[in-house]
């Protein structure tokens, strides 16, 4: 089953056109210099972002964001917490949509699709676009149970028994449990749970995968078996990651956004966005340096 | 020497300082006094516990003096008022398991369904507005659900619908619908506690996976919260079988086997208060009986009861 | 990006089998909303019946009236009077007894077995059935201690019955008040029970109100037990002593609502009113203590 392939995409290169953006979304001033610091990837993007504006309430919690992220390609979200760059990933999926209160403006072009089109549905968008969660949160069912869920509500047809030893495997976990896979999932150490969720969202055959700091209660070692894992996996899927770790943001990522808050209590702001190695070695925004160098955050 | 006379007083309020830290036992009297009578009041309820046991095993043995334990048991005739009389309690836990049967039958998909609703489903505003509307039933007196049991329910709907043949004036059927109203904020209540309990970051995964509404709530919450619905419908079913005026007024009080809820019947608690009613004579053995009943009735809430809380620990442990 | 939308656009519309899955999905809400409704239904039906049977009886000869076999001059004068006397007698006999078995657990109890024995035990006694509580009424203070079905007997039944659910309330409550202001007192040199005194009490009481209510107002519904005891009697005086024997308003009720006469039916429907007019002011007032305090 693991020859999950991507949909055919016309070879596109979209070069940064920040002057566009603003066009399109006048009521969001940007720094001349923020604008300039965001390169959109030279790459066919799967999402295109145009604008995007998030309420919480009466709360703005992402403001303008405009961007691309690239097939086949580790994109990493980076920032101090709280600047939105988890909102920012839930938007991906519309998995803010379960939070009562939530606006959203501005478009996600997933593969050229709006997903927040009125006649998307939800569910829809999130079959196809697989999501790992900050804490492992398998099901308190059998690990088998755990990764055959998702095929089942989505109406698999086929071994379930192959289907779930292959995402087993692609997620490094087959080694260590195919002997007791109607053992709980709870009953896994931490980075192996995190694991079995990742299995478990390959299981639905997503072309993406987002991940909310996944690393970020597991230990040391844990955490680097997920870091390769997700270098395995960016040459199948594309994956966009979401992490307060700079350190493994430079390990793992393509590309690296930056988010800040505009102020203050203001909305999330894109600051900028580029090659990681660029970002790091090179940042083009005086706060991103500061961040990176550990002035702050 | 002033020297020393400083020191001198120094040590002497060193002294006097450890006087006054030292315990002293007696000058708290009122704080003795006040723990004992709070202690005390904690003993009431160990004592009442104590009383009930008391007066149910002493009073029950009495009357196993008089009807053998084999009699009580697998004689499957309960005639205690009229002679010859016979003591076969099945006949009334007959009584009690249909009413609890049929209660659960109506209140356990619509208290789930309202569980379900609350908790997944319903706006926080909406859940606001009805949650109080369904718990002000439970605190609706029995005795009120009874009279609706016998003249609503009864004869101004099952009768009409069913004919008059086919449903007499007393049955269990419209005493079970009764108590389904009556346990439906049980069920519903203690059900939503467990659903929402439920991490939230399980129903997140579920619907990451792409699954609808309904998908996140009955194949991930429901399961995850099922110890906690299995209590509910425990304690659900310990009020069906200890409730008196509904089954008292409505069920009737002739004693059937049977399953049926278009039967008139009689329940155990429905036999406690038919002897309640009348002056039966202290020391007969009918009044014994009442006694023996109120064993069984006794032992069957406790058990379902015990079962709930162990129940109910448990999966508080799941989540802690 | 107008260009991929022409040339590979991804439908994200709900389609074949997701379509199936969210229309039955969204008609699950219906379904769910439905269920979720029939419990209001229930209690709005009840509310008119009895209004449209029992309004035309009600009036002040209704209330001033003893009980009589004849069913337009019968009235509730006894079982009021019987229900406020049992319940004054209960208030007064169960609510410091509770009061302190809660302060007891929560605060001077020593952590070991034996609180977690009187723990489960109020935990089982509060699920006890009332008509067990009105046997050991009628073994203990009726025929025992020969009390006689009297409002005091009918008063301790009572008591024990509701014991348990004040305490379980009154901890609740007690657990409430946050241990910093308990600290504060114990710092500047309270003892253990000036504190509780002075502070955990006076900060527990809307809590201790609010259980106190909700469980006079089970009580005051409460007919099994008392029926045990012996208070089904034909009463026709007023009571002045808590010896005397009694009737109460749920017990009328009952009398009134098996007896075959549809007259009678009418005045059970009227009681009925009056009683849920009394359960449902002082569920009332318990919601409002909760949420005056709450905002303070």
């Amino acid at each position: 089953m693991t020859e999950t392939k991507l949909p055919v995409q016309p070879p596109e290169v979209r070069v940064a056109a920040p002057g566009a953006a603003l066009a399109r979304a006048p009521a969001e001033r940007r720094e001349p210099a923020a604008g300039r610091a965001i390169i959109d990837p030279p790459e066919p993007a799967v999402f295109a972002l145009d604008g995007l504006n998030l309420w919480y309430g009466h709360k703005h919690a992402l403001a303008g964001v405009t961007m691309n992220y690239p097939v086949n390609r580790v994109t990493a979200l980076i920032g101090p917490s709280g600047c939105g760059k988890s909102t920012l990933l839930r938007c991906l999926n519309r998995m803010n949509d379960l939070i009562p209160g939530v606006r959203v403006s501005g478009t996600i072009q997933y593969h050229g699709a709006n997903i927040y089109d009125r006649q998307v549905d939800p569910v829809e968008v999130r079959r196809r676009i697989g999501m790992v969660f900050q804490k492992p949160n398998p099901f308190p069912k059998s690990i088998y149970d755990n990764v055959a869920f998702g095929a089942r509500v989505n109406g698999f047809r086929g071994r379930m028994d192959d289907l779930v030893e292959g995402c087993l495997r692609q997620a490094a976990l087959w080694d260590e449990v195919k002997d007791d896979l109607r053992k709980s999932g709870l009953a896994l150490s931490g980075g192996q749970q995190q694991r079995l969720c990742i299995a478990r969202a390959l299981a639905v055959q997503p072309d993406v995968i987002l991940m909310d700091e996944p690393c970020s209660a597991l230990d040391p070692i844990a955490t680097l078996k997920i870091e390769d894992l997700i270098r395995e996996l960016v040459k199948d899927f594309t994956i966009v990651i979401v992490t307060h770790n700079m350190q493994q943001a430079a390990r793992v990522s393509d590309y690296t956004a930056f988010m800040l808050l505009a102020h203050e209590g203001g909305p999330g702001e894109l600051i900028e966005y580029g090659l990681t190695n660029e970002l790091f070695t090179n940042p083009r925004d005086h706060r991103t340096e500061d961040y990176i160098t550990g002035r702050f955050g | 020497m002033k020297g020393e006379c400083a020191l001198q007083a120094t040590v002497d309020q060193q002294a006097a300082l450890a006087r006054a830290l030292r315990k002293q036992p007696f000058r708290r009297t009122s704080e003795m006094v006040i723990k004992t009578l709070l202690l005390l009041c904690a003993a009431v309820s160990l004592l009442t516990t104590a009383l009930i046991v008391f007066v149910l095993f002493s009073e029950a043995w009495t009357f196993f003096e008089h009807v053998s334990l084999a009699e009580f048991f697998l004689d499957t005739d309960w005639q205690p008022l009229f002679e010859p009389s016979s003591f076969g309690i099945w006949e009334l836990v007959a009584g009690t398991m249909n009413v609890v049967l049929w209660s659960l039958v109506f209140a356990l998909p619509v208290g789930l369904g309202t569980a379900i609703y609350l908790s997944e489903y319903a706006h926080p505003r909406t859940r606001k507005v009805l949650k109080p509307l369904l718990e002000a039933l439970a605190g609706v007196p029995t005795v009120v659900y009874a009279y609706f049991a016998l003249t609503v329910v009864t004869q101004d709907v099952l009768q009409p619908l069913f004919g008059r043949d086919n449903i007499p004036i007393f049955n269990s059927l419209s005493a079970s619908l009764m108590l389904a109203v009556m346990i439906l904020p049980t069920i519903a209540s203690i059900s939503e506690d467990a659903m929402a309990s439920v991490p939230r970051d399980l129903r997140e995964a579920a619907y990451g996976l792409g699954s609808t509404r309904m998908e996140v709530a009955l194949r991930v919450v429901v399961p995850a919260a099922l110890s906690g619905i299995i209590a509910a419908i425990l304690l659900a079913t310990a009020r069906v079988v200890g409730e008196t005026m509904i089954v008292a007024i409505a069920a009737g009080s002739t004693p059937h086997l049977t399953l049926w809820p278009n039967e008139s019947i009689q329940t155990m608690t429905g036999f406690m208060l038919q002897i309640g009613l009348g002056d039966v004579a202290r020391g007969s053995v009918k009044y014994q009986s009442l006694f023996a009943v109120a064993l069984v009735l006794f032992m069957m809430t406790l058990i379902f009861n015990i079962a709930a809380t162990l129940i109910v620990g448990r999966y508080r442990e799941e989540y802690e | 990006m107008a260009q991929r939308e022409a040339t590979a656009p991804v439908s994200l519309r709900a389609s074949g089998a997701v379509a199936r899955r969210q229309a039955v999905s969204r008609g699950s809400r219906y379904v769910l909303l439905a269920a979720t409704l029939v419990g209001v239904f229930v209690l709005l039906v009840l509310a008119y019946e009895t209004a449209i049977e029992g309004a035309d009886r009600i009036s002040w000869s209704f209330i001033t009236n003893y009980p009589s076999r004849f069913a337009d001059q019968a009235g509730l004068r006894s079982s009021i009077l019987g229900t406020a006397w049992v319940m004054g007698a209960t208030i007064a006999l169960a609510f410091p007894i509770a009061i302190g078995t809660a302060i007891w657990m929560e605060e001077f109890a020593p952590r070991n077995i034996l609180l977690t024995i009187v723990k489960l035990n109020l935990a089982n006694l509060a699920g006890v059935p009332s008509i067990i509580y009105g046997i050991l009424g009628l073994a203990l203070f009726v025929r025992f201690l020969e009390m006689g079905p009297s409002i005091l007997a009918g008063a301790f039944t009572l008591s024990l019955m509701i014991i348990p659910m004040t305490v379980i309330a009154s901890q609740e409550a007690i657990r409430q008040v946050p241990p910093s202001i308990k600290e504060a007192s114990l710092a500047v040199g309270a003892t253990h029970w000036q504190t509780v005194r002075h502070h955990v009490l006076p900060g527990a009481m809307p809590g201790i109100m609010t259980g106190i209510i909700l469980a006079t107002s089970r009580a005051i519904g409460e007919t099994a037990a008392l029926i045990m005891i012996g208070a089904f009697t034909f009463i026709a005086f007023d009571n002045t002593s808590l010896t005397d024997d009694f009737t109460t308003v749920p017990i009328q009720i009952y009398n009134w609502t098996i007896r075959p006469q549809e007259a009678f039916r009418q005045n059970a429907a009227a009681a009925i009113i009056l009683l849920m007019v009394a359960v449902v002011g002082l569920n009332l007032i318990a919601a409002l203590i909760r949420e005056r305090f709450r905002r303070e």
